[in-house]
Formats: C-alpha cells, sequence, structure tokens
C-alpha cells in the first residue's frame, strides 16, 4: 500500500515537473527573444558562455589543484596562504572564483563546504555547481546535520572525526582539499588525478583509494 | 530580509537526493537562462548583490518549488523590469515594444573569455584597521531587517570567535539597495554547534560564516 502511495506521488511529481520546465522554456525563449529584438544580448556570446561551462571549466580544474598540493609541498603552502594566486597560476581565474580560500582536510577534521543563503561555489575550480548544492535540502542541513547529508553520499566518517562546515555567506569561495588516500606514494600527479572527485572537492565525498579508481 | 532563501538550519525540506553522473544542464532552456543572466549581467544596471536580493524576494512558495535556474530567470524579470530594459508585456508577447533603456554594454561573443576570466572582484581598499582580531571572542548581532543581509537568521546573536581576517570587501546590505560599497572587512568566525543549535548538537561540529564588520559585537 505504501509502495502504491510513493509511486502515484513520484508520477504527479514527474508530471509537475515536465510542466514547470516547458512553462520555463517558453519564459526563457520569450526573454531571449526580446533582449536579441534590443540588441542587448547578442546570442552568440550565450552559446560562448554555455560552452565554456561546457568544455573549458569545470572539476577537472580543481582535480589538477588538489593533485599538485598533494606532489608538491611548496604548492600547498602556497595554497593555505594565497588560494587566489596560487590557483591563478595554473590559469585558473575569474568569474565566481575572485577570492579563493583552500581548506585542508586533516587526519581530525574534515571539511564541508555550502551557501545556505544562495548558491556561492568555486566555479573557475569546479565549474557550474550541481541541482542538489543549490537546492534547499543540502543548504537547510549541511549545517545542521553534515552527518547525515554525508552517509547519503554515502560517507561514514568516524564520531571522533571533527567536521567544519563552512558557510560562504561572502565573496569568499572554497576548495577543500581532501586528504591523500594512504598507499599512493608511488602514485604521479596524474595518476593522483584519478582519485579526485568533484564532491570530495566539496566535502561530500573523500578522495578515492587507487583500487577504486581502476 | 529573512525571506524563502535563508534555508539554515530548517527541517522537512527532504533528502539532498545528490544525482549520479548528473548532466551539467538538464534542459536547452537551462542554458539558455545561464547566458541570459551572465549577459545582462554585464549591462552594468545592477550589482550582484542588487541580483541576490531579487532572487530571495520571490514568493516564498514559488523559490522553495523552483529549480534554480528558474529563480535566477524570474529575478531576472523583475530587474529588467526594474531598470526599464524588458516590460511585463514585452515578456508577455516575446515582442519588443519600444527600445528602453541603455546599457553601458552588451555582452559580444568575442568578449566572453576575458569577461569570465577577470570576473568581478568585489575586495576593495579601506583605511580603517580591522577592529577585530584573530582568536577574539566575538557576538554576532541580532537584527531582522527587511532589506537585504548575509547574515544568516541561524547565525544571529551567537557567540563566535574570529578564525581569521579576510580583507575588506564591499558591503552588500548597502550596495544591494543602491546606496553604495561602503566596503568592511570580512571575518571568518567559526561557532560551536551547540552555540547555534542547543541541545541535541553535534559535538563534533563547528560552523563557520564570514562575517562583514558590522555585524559583529565584541563578545
Amino acid at each position: 500500500m505504501q509502495h502504491d502511495d510513493d509511486h502515484h506521488h513520484d508520477h504527479d511529481h514527474d508530471h509537475e515537473h515536465d510542466n514547470r520546465f516547458s512553462e520555463m522554456q517558453a519564459r526563457v525563449r520569450a526573454l531571449e527573444t526580446v533582449l536579441t529584438q534590443k540588441g542587448l544580448i547578442d546570442p552568440a556570446a550565450i552559446d560562448a558562455i554555455v560552452e565554456t561551462y561546457e568544455t573549458k571549466i569545470g572539476p577537472r580544474n580543481g582535480v589538477r589543484v588538489v593533485a599538485k598540493a598533494w606532489t608538491e609541498p611548496d604548492f600547498a603552502e602556497w595554497l593555505k596562504r594565497d588560494a587566489t594566486a596560487a590557483i591563478a597560476s595554473l590559469g585558473y581565474t575569474g568569474r565566481q572564483g575572485e577570492h579563493m580560500r583552500a581548506v585542508f582536510n586533516t587526519s581530525d577534521t574534515h571539511n564541508l563546504i555550502v551557501c545556505t543563503l544562495c548558491s556561492c561555489y568555486p566555479w573557475t575550480v569546479l565549474g557550474l555547481p550541481p541541482v542538489w548544492y543549490k537546492a534547499p535540502p543540502y543548504r537547510a542541513r549541511a549545517v545542521i546535520d553534515p552527518r547525515g547529508v554525508l552517509a547519503e553520499f554515502g560517507v561514514t566518517l568516524p564520531e571522533t572525526m571533527k567536521i567544519r562546515v563552512w558557510d560562504s555567506t561572502a565573496e569568499l569561495r572554497y576548495l577543500v582539499i581532501p586528504e591523500r588516500p594512504d598507499g599512493t606514494e608511488d602514485l604521479d600527479a596524474a595518476q593522483l588525478a584519478d582519485l579526485v572527485t568533484r564532491d570530495a572537492m566539496i566535502g561530500t565525498g573523500l578522495a578515492r583509494l587507487p583500487e577504486m579508481a581502476r | 530580509m529573512n525571506g524563502p532563501h535563508d534555508l539554515g538550519g530548517q527541517h522537512g525540506l527532504g533528502l539532498v537526493a545528490p544525482e549520479r553522473d548528473e548532466p551539467i544542464f538538464h534542459a536547452e532552456w537551462e542554458k539558455r537562462a545561464l547566458g541570459i543572466t551572465l549577459s545582462c549581467g554585464a549591462f552594468g544596471a545592477w550589482t550582484i548583490d542588487e541580483s541576490r536580493h531579487a532572487r530571495e524576494n520571490l514568493p516564498p512558495a514559488t523559490y522553495l518549488s523552483a529549480s534554480y535556474y528558474e529563480v535566477w530567470t524570474r529575478a531576472l524579470e523583475r530587474l529588467l523590469e526594474r531598470h526599464g530594459f524588458v516590460s511585463e508585456a514585452e515578456r508577455a508577447t516575446g515582442r519588443m515594444q519600444e527600445k528602453g533603456a541603455e546599457p553601458k554594454r552588451v555582452l559580444t561573443a568575442e568578449m566572453v573569455p576575458a569577461v569570465l576570466a577577470r570576473g568581478g572582484p568585489c575586495d576593495r581598499p579601506l583605511d580603517a584597521p580591522a577592529a577585530f582580531s584573530v582568536g577574539e571572542r566575538v557576538r554576532t548581532r541580532n537584527f531582522n531587517p527587511e532589506t537585504h543581509t548575509r547574515l544568516p537568521r541561524y547565525a544571529r546573536a551567537k557567540r563566535g570567535t574570529i578564525e581569521a581576517v579576510q580583507g575588506t570587501y564591499v558591503f552588500p546590505d548597502d550596495n544591494a539597495h543602491g546606496k553604495g560599497e561602503n566596503p568592511q572587512w570580512v571575518y571568518t568566525v567559526v561557532f560551536d554547534a551547540l552555540e547555534i543549535w542547543g541541545e541535541g548538537a553535534d559535538p563534533s561540529l563547528t560552523v563557520s560564516i564570514d562575517a562583514w564588520e558590522s555585524y559583529l559585537e565584541r563578545a
């Protein structure tokens, strides 16, 4: 019985979702049409923006930062001292990464990033935020029940592990540097990069173990 | 403002539901919504703070049930109307009726790489020294302005510790309302979960916010 109720609920939800999306499609099209008629926007600029975040700016940027931090102690120090400059040295600058901070997981502290008030996220190193990061449940729960949130991502931390949640209320944008997994001493930066996930750089995940990456 | 956007600590909103291998966009209109929002931001007619305030001013039921690109789009419609670029009638018909306001600039495809790579830094020089230093105990102020603020409700009237002095930045509470940038020092302030959530709080948890100086008092 319970199962049937759930099923109906999901079905209604999908239907509502579809209606909402087709309404938004019409609204956005109308807006783009009028703005283009007025010469206020260049549709090719929109294409260029989309292409940038589809192909040029994404989590692979952050992965490179983390792998370098794991393999070069001087770079890790620079990241701690001046993350904006250290990250810029790899060519990652600009929108929603103007003022960067890198926070390092340690054996006793796990870091988690959220923006409870909107959707602040380090675009230059992680690209556009995932839907869940911008949606109400994560923004509501990350600051009060981070262990419950982490469980949804399949992450269980020891009870003795301290959790630090960073609410991005100003213009600082945070990148989590996950802990380098044990048994990776022989891997080079390219191999290490395979272990770094986007979620690990938000704090909703951990770096993968080498056997998981193969 | 105590709007629907101020979500920290709210219950009943459901599971986070991370999506496996989610696509960057879930529909074509999301791509256009992103591009249009950024293009219109380049007009120079409003600030990021005003646009955030437009988003949090959406009706709560709309805000909480919308995807974030819908929130962006509905807020953008209001900004375009408020600043005289696109009227409601023009949106409804999908046809230009009058020329409307002139932007400071129109973003072209050639400008996109440089504009994205430059971003919009909001650090500003300030002569005044920082009022607080690392390790100092502070209390956040208790206020409930109907206007824009970046001090979340869960972190008002709470005791915490200055963990970092982060520099001087545009003050959004003023800038969102056209009252000028009025830069202030920004601090990372860390709170024990017990101070914020009280009974039953996770003893292993600390939460930090980044707070403008005028949000803080010496504890």
